[in-house]
């Protein structure tokens, strides 16, 4: 018994408020599946979510009309559905009932009844209608002549061909609002190179940005939307400036090779990693742990009264752990004296911290940071990291340092294999704390995971003790209240 | 690689403006009739007797309002509705609150108080209208004493604060309630409505659906107090109510209002409770929270404890829980075919109900309308 099919179109439809298309991520169902109404028939990403479209009809999925992962016009259908009840369409559907039967097409009143407003079209989504001194349209056949519901929204609006408008907060799409962005954007873009121009384009914080630096916007071109200037642009402005510094090195054969002389802080430290390397025999080992714990006290640390002001970094944890662990294990805080034939163990944790500065890799130290209540420690390490970027590092903050951090996860990687500051016997490097799915309590759950690596002088420290000290450090991180176990 | 970036690690939008920790579960001053897990259990303050017709009621209008909230989401998704504002997770708030308030209350919703709109006996439909963008809200606020949605946040605070100074001025023993939400408290207007309705004792109930959320915004950013603490800088009583638990809001708002009628002034409710879906169908809220929280609030679920204390109490039997659901797929089934049927306005009704009374200015504004409509090819759009 073979009933005439009924079939349906769903046009994907604005999910959010003005969007003109969207992706389909994944189908949920396959031609010849059965579907009920408000089954989840895709995934779809638009410019404001991802979110399941379900179905507005029952009946057999006859066609998929748009691949995963095609990027589609609002209005466009995108699903053929028959009903198979041979019925009366409702509404959603209506199409078919008058004309030709191509699906698609206008219903008697001359719209898709679907819409109101934001819904799916029957044409293409940015199309206005022709005011009629306009001449004829063009020549592609397929779209019926006037389709579109939306009649123009204001008696005063202009003409949305030439150009698109915002009206009362309503989006009229992005596309259309970039290319308008760009039109305002562009004798603006023009008049830059002159002097007395209007006024370059660029957000507040770019200008004080820009200020702050003694860089003139006016002579920048800018790359963000509409020709505005951005902070890249700022900092790109600044690189073009500072290159011509470089012919004061003697540059000699071509542009691309560049030769430094060696010296400073390159120099120094070039000396200190050599001897370092090749003096003391080192280990790196390597522990991952779960911080989320560390990252949960963190916040309600720094509501406390006694942290206004400084910063309750991640950092600020792993020194703690550190100076805890090096309490227990003092060997790990300690020298090798060639000469004298002696280990030194220090006792007292000068704790340096290695920062990366515009003169290069210096390692200022905070002294005896043991004995430093936790606040006390986030200024200490905010106030010499700040010098350490001003470059005001006084050579004896840098002396004397017995135990070093590296915090290579500012950089955005796991771990290193960190090498000594020459003299002292171990450096932990602190990799990038990221949310990573992370075996919790027997199921996977998103959870914040970092990785440490402990890098020591073989000739002091075993396998044994280096193993407790990261052992102890990944364990006070992991869960911050065993700390009072110590 | 830059020197500035040494400490620089996780983002964190505002500095050194970490929260305080506030409880997920709302803590023990919270007012609760009936645990998560469907136990009955009694307050010292709010005590509610409840006839075993009420409390299926009460489960049916839940379940009522959760369905049509379904199908509205879907109907949106499928391009019918311009835009939801899902209700999903607060239905013990609102139809608690809504089933409150006696027959000559007033109340001033919110754009999210569906359960509220539902327990005065507003048409869904009349709802659906307006999310479908033909009308500007289809009930009588008069008839219904509820009034149109309002979208500005926190506009409605001061509506209900002067129609509350109108009811005293009337001396009529009415009450009004406000509807506001976590993010509206940082509102100047909400302050002011509180302020006023403090000064002049107001009949008016504030409460507040704390749902954790201003769009993406988390509460403690809000706040560094719980809200209803807020109430005592105002100079009145605030209350802090689990928002899942329908028995224990229809609890607190009744005698919040009845304090209200007998000229006791105004009190502020914060109806704790969790947005299970999206702020509205244009936002993503997997973007901004993390999906274990979710998981901790479907535990929390409304309409699971009520059922299993209707069961478990024998108030209610397994037809009864079957009739509800196909009463509510035939409220599904008739919203759906109430909305795509909907006809559009003429398009210059728009026109029609700015003033009670049509001005010269915009009639003429019409007439240019008409006239520009007309200048289309192929005639009217």
């Amino acid at each position: 018994m073979t009933q005439a099919p009924t079939l349906r179109q769903f046009k994907l439809p604005d999910v959010g408020e003005g969007l003109t298309e969207g992706e389909i991520l994944q189908w949920l169902v396959a031609v010849g599946d059965t579907v009920t109404v408000n089954q989840p028939l895709c995934e779809v990403e638009t410019a404001k979510a991802a979110v399941e479209l379900p179905s507005p009809f029952a009946g057999t999925v006859v066609e998929l009309l748009f691949d995963a992962g095609t990027m589609v016009d609002v209005g466009a259908p995108i699903i053929t559905i028959d009903t198979g009840d041979g019925g009366t369409p409702d509404a959603a559907a209506a199409p078919e009932a008058t004309g030709s039967g191509l699906i698609g097409e206008t219903n008697a009143n001359g719209r898709t009844a679907v819409l109101v407003g934001y819904g799916p079209r029957s044409t293409e989504a940015r199309r206005r209608p022709r005011r009629a001194p306009v001449e004829p349209a063009g020549t592609t056949p397929v779209p019926p002549p006037v389709t579109d519901d939306a009649p123009p929204l204001l008696a005063t609006a202009p003409d949305m061909r030439s150009k698109p408008v915002r009206h009362g907060g309503l989006e009229v799409g992005r596309q259309a609002e970039a290319a308008a962005l760009s039109e305002a954007a562009a004798p603006a873009r023009e008049a830059a190179p002159g002097r007395r121009g209007p006024r370059p384009l660029a957000k507040p914080p770019v200008r004080k940005y820009a200020k702050d630096l003694g860089v003139d916007l006016a002579a920048i071109t800018g790359s963000g939307t509409g020709g505005c200037i951005t902070r890249a642009d700022v900092d790109a402005a600044i690189a073009a400036r500072s290159v011509p510094v470089a012919p004061a090195v003697p540059a000699t054969d071509g542009a691309a090779r560049q030769r430094i002389p060696i010296k400073g802080v390159r120099k120094h430290t070039a000396a200190a990693m050599v001897s370092s390397a090749f003096t003391a025999p080192h280990v790196t080992e390597f522990l991952t742990v779960d911080v989320t714990r560390m990252m949960k006290l963190r916040t309600r640390l720094a509501a406390r009264p006694e942290f206004a002001g400084v910063k309750v970094s991640p950092l600020l944890f792993v020194a703690k752990a550190l100076l805890l662990a090096a309490q227990r294990h003092p060997m790990v805080n300690s020298s090798w004296d060639e000469a004298a034939q002696e280990i030194v163990v220090h006792g007292q944790v000068n704790l340096g911290i290695a920062a990366a500065t515009p003169r290069g890799l210096v390692v200022p130290n905070i002294k005896d940071a043991g004995r430093l209540p936790l606040a006390e420690l986030a200024a200490a390490l905010g106030e010499l990291t700040e010098t350490a970027r001003a470059g005001r590092t006084q050579p004896g903050d840098m002396a004397g340092g017995t135990l070093t951090i590296t915090n290579v996860g500012v950089f955005g990687v796991d771990t290193g294999t960190p090498i000594l500051n020459p003299g002292e016997a171990a450096i932990l490097a602190f990799g990038a704390v990221r949310e990573m799915p992370w075996v919790h309590k027997g199921k996977v759950k998103p959870r914040q995971v970092t990785t440490l690596a402990l890098s020591f002088d073989h000739r002091i420290i075993d396998g044994e003790l280096g193993s407790r000290v990261l052992a102890d450090v990944g364990a006070l991180l992991q869960d911050p209240a065993s700390a009072l176990a110590y | 690689m830059t020197a500035k970036s040494l400490t620089t690690e996780m983002v964190d939008p505002v500095p050194g403006a970490a929260a305080p920790h506030l409880p997920l579960d709302g803590g023990i001053d919270t007012v609760q009739l009936l645990t998560p897990e469907g136990d009955r259990v009694e307050h010292p303050l709010y005590s509610l007797d409840i006839s075993d017709e009420e409390l299926r009621g009460l489960y049916r209008d839940l379940v009522m309002v959760r369905r049509w909230d379904a199908e509205a989401t879907a109907l949106q998704r499928q391009g019918e509705l311009g835009i939801w504002a899902s209700l999903l997770g607060q239905e013990a708030a609102q139809v608690g609150a809504g089933r409150a308030l006696a027959e000559g209350d007033m109340a001033f919703p919110t754009y999210r108080e569906h359960g509220v709109a539902w327990a005065r006996g507003v048409d869904p439909l009349h709802v659906m209208s307006l999310f479908r963008g033909v009308d500007n809200g289809g009930w009588d606020p008069v008839a219904t004493r509820f009034n149109l949605y309002t979208i500005v946040i926190g506009a409605q605070c001061l509506h209900a604060t002067g129609y509350a100074m109108g009811v005293q001025r009337d001396g009529a023993e009415q009450a009004v309630l406000a509807f506001l939400g976590d993010g509206a408290t940082s509102q100047g207007e909400v302050n002011e409505a509180m302020i006023w309705a403090a000064s002049f004792s107001a009949p008016v109930v504030f409460f507040c659906q704390n749902n954790q959320y201003a769009i993406s915004v988390p509460l403690e950013r809000q706040t560094r107090v719980p809200l209803y603490q807020r109430a005592a800088g105002f100079g009145f009583p605030g209350v802090r109510v689990d928002g899942n638990d329908v028995l224990a809001v229809l609890a607190v708002t009744r005698a919040a209002l009845q304090a209200a009628r007998e000229g006791q002034g105004p009190t502020f409710i914060e109806a704790f409770t969790y947005r299970m879906g999206a702020h509205t169908t244009s936002d993503d809220p997997t973007r901004y929270r993390l999906a274990d929280e979710l998981e901790e609030w479907k535990l929390r679920d409304p309409i699971a404890r009520l059922k299993a204390y209707l069961s478990r109490s024998g108030a209610a039997d397994a037809q009864f829980f079957d009739a509800v659901e196909v009463e509510a797929d035939e409220l599904a089934a008739r919203i759906r075919q109430g909305t795509v049927e909907m006809p559009d306005p003429a398009p210059t009704e728009m026109f029609d109900h700015v003033y009670a009374e049509q001005t010269p200015h915009l009639a003429a504004q019409r007439e240019e309308f008409v006239a520009y409509r007309a200048s289309f090819e192929g005639g009217e759009h």
